[in-house]
C-alpha cells in the first residue's frame, strides 16, 4: 500500500533525474579516483616488493642498504666502490652459499644501463612469485659480444635480433666515450617483467672487461685502437672487480647468520642485505608521496560530497510546496527530515557503488594492456573490503551531510504552515 | 447533541512583530456541518486554517479539535491529530508531482494508522482511493495511472479532494480550492465534495473570498464578523 518514506525520497530524486545524475556522477568519479589510487598503491607496493625474489642476499661494497638496493636492483645511482673478484670468489666458495650471480654496472646504451653478468643470472634472477626470466626471442648470450635486451629497451629503441649496438662508457649521452671499437649484437630479447630488468642490456662479465681493455684510465687510451678483437679474445677476461652479487643460500634459515658472517668476517669488508627488508625500508621512504596522493583523492571525495549538499540545498526552494503538501497530509517533521537525509544517503550510496564498479571496469580494460605492454601485473586490484568500507563511509558521510538541508527544510516547513507564500 | 469538531475560544494570533491578526472570542463547527467561511485575501483565513490544522501555534486562547486541546499538545501530537482527523485541500498545486494519482490519494494512510485502518475496512487503501476518485468523476483507470502533472487543474482538485476524504477524517478543510476553476466546474466540484463529505461523515470547512458560493453550504459566516482584530483595526 502506498509509498514508504524511503520510496518517497527515491521517487522525489527520480523526479529530478538530471541533477541527481550529475551529483551521482560527481560522487562516482571521486570514489573511483580514490579507490583507483588506493588499489594502484597496493598493486605498486606488491609489484615493488616483487621486483626481486628468490635471492636471499645482495652483497656489495659497504655503503647503505638502500643505496646497494638502488644500484644493484633498480639500476639507480652508482656504486661508490666495487668488490674485488677475490672477495667475490671467497663469497662464492662459502659452505652455506648455494649460488651467486656477479653483476657489473657502469656503462650504458642510449640511457639504458648495461649489466655484465654470467649465465647464472638467467637461471637465478627471479621476480614476482618466483617467476624466472623468459626469452621472448633469441637466446642467452654466448659469444663475447652478444647482448640480451630487456623488453622495454627493445621496444623503445626498436631493436630486433642481430641489431648492432655500441655501448657508451659511463652513463653519458654517447659520442667520444662510445666503445665504438667493440660493437655488440642483439642475440636475445626478454619478455616484459615489470621490473628494472626490462630497462637493462645484459652482456657477459668477460665482455664488460673486454670493452674496457685500453680504457683503464677511464678514457680511451691511444693504444686502444691498436688492440684487435682477436687480441682481446685471447686475453684473460676475468674481471678484477664486480659491482655486486646476488646470493642464494642452501638453507634459508641461515640467512641472518650468513649475513652477519659476510658483513663481519670476510677478507674485504662487504655489505650483505636482505632484499625484502631493504625494499620495505625503501618503500617507507617513498610511502610519503603515496600517502599524499591518497590524501588528495580523499579530498576529492569530500568535494563530491559537497556536491550532494549543493544539489539538495538548491532543490529545497522549488520543493517547499512538496514539503507543505506532505505536512498537510500528516507528515511529521521526522518524516520530512528522513526524506531529505535519505535522499542524501541515496546519492552517496549510488555514487559510491557506481564509482567502485567504474574503477573495476577501468582496471579490467587497463590490466591486459599493462600486462602485455609493460609486464605489470596488477595484483589485488579486484573488488575487496576496501570497496565496501569506502561505499559505507561515503554513504554515512552523505547521510550526515544530509542533516543540514534536512534541518533547513524542517525549519521552513514549520514556518510555512499549511500554505506556502510563493 | 454531539460535541463540536472545532471550537475556538478567545483565540489570539499574531505573526512575530506584527499587529494581532486574529482575535476570535468564540467559534464552533459542528460534526458533519458544511460551513462556508468568507473573507478577503489577507484577512487571516489561511492562518486560521493553519491554527486549526495544528501547524501554527496560537499566541493565546483555546483551539479544540475533537477531544484535543491543540494549544496544550506538543508539535508531534498536533501532527498526529492532523494526520488522523483532517483532510486538507489547497487553492492549487495540491499534488506531489512524482507520485501517481492513486499514490497521491493514499498518502494520508501512510502517515495515519487510523485512516489506514478505516480505508482497509472499506476494502483496502487503493480500492478506497479508486472508489473515491470514481465518485468524484475520475473513473477512467487510464487517468488514474497518469502522471499528476498531466491533469487539468479541475482534475487535480478532485484528486486532492479524494486525498482529503480518504480514511474517513472528521474534518475536511479547503482553502480557496475553487479559485482556479471555471464557474461550472467549480459548482460541480463543490457539489461532489459536499456529497462525499456527507457520505464519509466529515465536516467541511470551506474558505473562500467568493461570497456567491455561500448558498451551497449549510451555514455561512464572514471571518470579519467573528474576528475582533479586524474590527479593532478598522476602528483604528
Amino acid at each position: 500500500m502506498g509509498v514508504s518514506i524511503l520510496g518517497l525520497a527515491w521517487r522525489s530524486l527520480m523526479n529530478r533525474k538530471v541533477s541527481a545524475f550529475l551529483t551521482v556522477f560527481a560522487i562516482a568519479l571521486s570514489v573511483a579516483l580514490f579507490l583507483g589510487v588506493e588499489k594502484a598503491r597496493n598493486a605498486a607496493k606488491s609489484g615493488f616488493d616483487n621486483t626481486i625474489s628468490g635471492t636471499e642476499l645482495i652483497v656489495g661494497a659497504p655503503s647503505g642498504q638502500i643505496n646497494l638496493l638502488l644500484y644493484s636492483v633498480f639500476r639507480l645511482g652508482n656504486a661508490t666502490a666495487e668488490i674485488s673478484w677475490r672477495a667475490y670468489e671467497e663469497l662464492n666458495a662459502r659452505e652455506d652459499v648455494a649460488w651467486t650471480v656477479p653483476i657489473s654496472l657502469g656503462d650504458s646504451h642510449r640511457g639504458y644501463r648495461v649489466l655484465g653478468t654470467n649465465l647464472g643470472y638467467f637461471d637465478h634472477y627471479k621476480y614476482g612469485q618466483r617467476q624466472p626470466l623468459v626469452m621472448a626471442e633469441g637466446r642467452e648470450f654466448d659469444d663475447l659480444f652478444d647482448a640480451v635486451l630487456g623488453a622495454e629497451v627493445a621496444k623503445a629503441l626498436g631493436y630486433e635480433l642481430e641489431t648492432p649496438i655500441v655501448i657508451t662508457h659511463g652513463l653519458g649521452a654517447g659520442g667520444l666515450t662510445d666503445h665504438t671499437d667493440r660493437p655488440f649484437r642483439v642475440v636475445g630479447i626478454l619478455r616484459p617483467t615489470g621490473t628494472p630488468v626490462d630497462q637493462t642490456i645484459h652482456i657477459s662479465l668477460e665482455a664488460m672487461t673486454a670493452i674496457h681493455v685500453g680504457w683503464e684510465t677511464g678514457t680511451r687510451s691511444p693504444f686502444a685502437d691498436s688492440i684487435t678483437e682477436d687480441m682481446v679474445r685471447s686475453f684473460d677476461l676475468t674481471p678484477k672487480t664486480v659491482t655486486a652479487a646476488f646470493v642464494g643460500l642452501k638453507n634459508r634459515s641461515t640467512i641472518l647468520r650468513t649475513r652477519r658472517a659476510i658483513n663481519t668476517s670476510m677478507s674485504q669488508p662487504l655489505l650483505a642485505i636482505i632484499p625484502a627488508q631493504a625494499l620495505a625500508e625503501l618503500w617507507q621512504v617513498m610511502g610519503t608521496a603515496e600517502r599524499v596522493l591518497l590524501a588528495i583523492s580523499a579530498f576529492v571525495i569530500a568535494v563530491g560530497l559537497v556536491s550532494i549538499l549543493t544539489s539538495i540545498l538548491t532543490s529545497l526552494n522549488e520543493r517547499r510546496r512538496e514539503m507543505s503538501i506532505l505536512r498537510a497530509t500528516g507528515a511529521r517533521p521526522a518524516h520530512i527530515f528522513t526524506l531529505l537525509v535519505a535522499e542524501a544517503a541515496f546519492l552517496g550510496l549510488i555514487g559510491a557503488i557506481l564509482g567502485a564498479v567504474l574503477i573495476q571496469v577501468i582496471f579490467a580494460i587497463a590490466a591486459p594492456i599493462l600486462a602485455a605492454q609493460y609486464g605489470i601485473a596488477l595484483m589485488g586490484t579486484g573488488p575487496g573490503l576496501e570497496d565496501l568500507y569506502t561505499i559505507g563511509i561515503v554513504t554515512v558521510a552523505a547521510l550526515i551531510l544530509g542533516v543540514w538541508p534536512a534541518l533547513t527544510a524542517l525549519r521552513r516547513s514549520l514556518a510555512d504552515g499549511l500554505t506556502v507564500k510563493l | 447533541m454531539a460535541p463540536p469538531i472545532v471550537s475556538l475560544s478567545d483565540l489570539h494570533f499574531a505573526w512575530p512583530g506584527q499587529a494581532p491578526l486574529l482575535e476570535i472570542a468564540s467559534f464552533e463547527l459542528a460534526q458533519k456541518e458544511r460551513l462556508f467561511l468568507r473573507g478577503p485575501s489577507g484577512s487571516g483565513k489561511s492562518t486560521l486554517l493553519g491554527l486549526i490544522a495544528g501547524v501554527l501555534e496560537a499566541s493565546d486562547g483555546g483551539i479544540r479539535v475533537l477531544d484535543n486541546e491543540m494549544t496544550r499538545l506538543s508539535g508531534a501530537k498536533r501532527d498526529q491529530v492532523r494526520a488522523d482527523h483532517l483532510g486538507v485541500i489547497f487553492q492549487m498545486f495540491n499534488l506531489v508531482p512524482y507520485l501517481s494519482v492513486v499514490q497521491n490519494v493514499v498518502l494520508p494512510c501512510r502517515f495515519s494508522k487510523r485512516r489506514l485502518k478505516n480505508a482497509q475496512a472499506n476494502g483496502g487503501a487503493e480500492a478506497e482511493a479508486k472508489r473515491l476518485l470514481e465518485r468524484l468523476g475520475l473513473d477512467d483507470s487510464a487517468l488514474q495511472e497518469r502522471n499528476v502533472t498531466e491533469l487539468s487543474v479541475g482534475q487535480q482538485q478532485r484528486v486532492a479532494a479524494a486525498r482529503a476524504l480518504i480514511g474517513q477524517p472528521s474534518l475536511v478543510i479547503a482553502d480557496e480550492p475553487t479559485s482556479a476553476l471555471d464557474a461550472d466546474i467549480r459548482d460541480r466540484f463543490i457539489e461532489l465534495l459536499s456529497e462525499e463529505a456527507t457520505r464519509t461523515g466529515a465536516a467541511l470547512l470551506f474558505v473562500s473570498h467568493d461570497s456567491s458560493l455561500a448558498p451551497l453550504f449549510d451555514r455561512a459566516i464572514d471571518l470579519a464578523e467573528i474576528n475582533l482584530a479586524s474590527k479593532s483595526q478598522r476602528a483604528a
